[in-house]
């Protein structure tokens, strides 16, 4: 990494941190996947890494570029938009997917519909 | 005014996606910039989606900066949740919340605040009855959710929305 | 010094991230049921696209940002049409 060598120390430590903590976060997310017991429950794990995890991960790229190039190096933020528009509506088409199916079964996990159909 | 730009707040973010993607404020880009912000404008004209009005543009603020607390806060405590040694304890499950807000666009944004926050999942809407379903990870008290969701976000949602 | 602590963070940063990925593959693979591959394929696609952006950092390269762009874009068409799949069967109604 010999181009970061002229990077400003304060902004290494920053850009660390930011990564560590996204990463982290994406990590723990994983794990969620792994460890939380049904379906329903692991539908909030990805979220650590849709919202904070990947926030601060291009926060540091943001940043890291930004003091690098010694000019404003914004275009993550398209990104972070795009991530906070679509999250919730792939999480929400597969919970009603999942609601869906597991009706369908008639499974007794699931609350039933009061709207009739599904 | 009208025809050229049907949808003036698209067609302003459509030129700064542009603009951020090209990573320049030169002739060229802003150029081009606008002839997409245009024609996206025209497109989106062409489709006809049902307009809405930001009545409270301060009350939208102070909403984004709520939900921005809640992400920290929220992430930490699924994060604990997940991390925790044993599951023993906790339980999740779906709540029904009765909803007065009637208005679509103040629905999506509460269903999109919702899912985004760490432990909570928006999963279906009754608009006959007005009653939505929330799978929560941590449920420990269902009044207190709905408490929580009428107060924090339908509130503020109506008074920004209706 | 400095330099030193970053190059360890974006490479411990890269070993968490692919560490997330294998969990969200093991997820993939064990399903149990069609909805839980979808989220972790959905997963998958995020933890990829922080990956890429930390690979930016390593090399020093806006490259790798178009990459993440595009990777995030797929897996939310791709999500999305999975999704409209396992409820009904067809991804176009």
């Amino acid at each position: 990494m010999t181009h970061a060598e002229n990077l400003p120390g304060w902004a290494a430590i920053l850009v660390s941190l930011l990564l560590l903590l996204g990463a982290g976060l994406g990590l723990v997310g994983a794990i969620g996947l792994l460890r939380l017991r049904n379906f329903y429950e692991r539908v909030h794990a990805p979220t650590l890494g849709t919202t904070l995890g990947i926030g601060s991960i291009l926060l540091a790229s943001m940043l890291f570029f930004t003091v690098l190039q010694a000019r404003p190096v914004l275009h993550e933020v398209l990104i972070g938009v795009f991530m906070v528009l679509t999250t919730p509506v792939t999480l929400m088409l597969l919970a009603r997917a999942a609601l869906y199916r597991d009706r369908r079964e008639g499974s007794a996990e699931v609350p039933r519909s009061t709207t009739g159909e599904g | 005014m009208r025809r050229v730009l049907p949808f003036p707040w698209v067609s302003a973010a459509l030129l700064l996606l542009w603009l951020l993607l090209q990573g320049s404020l030169g002739p060229g880009s802003l150029l081009l910039g606008g002839a997409l912000a245009l024609v996206g404008g025209w497109l989106l004209a062409v489709l006809d989606p049902p307009r809405t009005r930001l009545r409270r543009p301060l009350a939208a603020l102070r909403l984004a900066w709520v939900v921005l607390v809640e992400v920290f806060r929220s992430n930490n405590a699924v994060a604990r949740l997940i991390l925790a040694p044993t599951t023993r304890g906790r339980s999740s499950g779906f709540v029904r919340i009765p909803l007065d807000m009637r208005n679509p666009a103040g629905l999506a944004a509460l269903a999109c605040i919702l899912t985004a926050t760490p432990g909570t999942v928006w999963a279906e809407y009754d608009s006959a009855r007005g009653i939505m379903l929330l799978h929560v990870l941590d449920l420990i008290d269902e009044a207190e959710w709905v408490r929580i969701i009428k107060d924090r976000y339908e509130a503020r949602l109506m008074e920004i929305f209706e | 010094m400095t330099a030193m602590i970053l190059s360890w963070s974006v490479f411990l940063a890269q070993l968490m991230l692919a560490l997330g990925m294998g969990c969200t593959i093991w997820r993939v693979a064990r399903g149990p049921r069609a909805q839980d591959r979808v989220l972790a394929l959905d997963t998958f696609y995020v933890l990829a696209a922080m990956l890429l952006l930390v690979f930016g950092i390593r090399t020093g390269s806006v490259v790798y940002f178009e990459a993440a762009l595009v990777i995030s874009l797929l897996g939310f068409v791709a999500t999305a049409a999975l999704s409209k799949f396992l409820m009904r069967g067809e991804v176009i109604e």
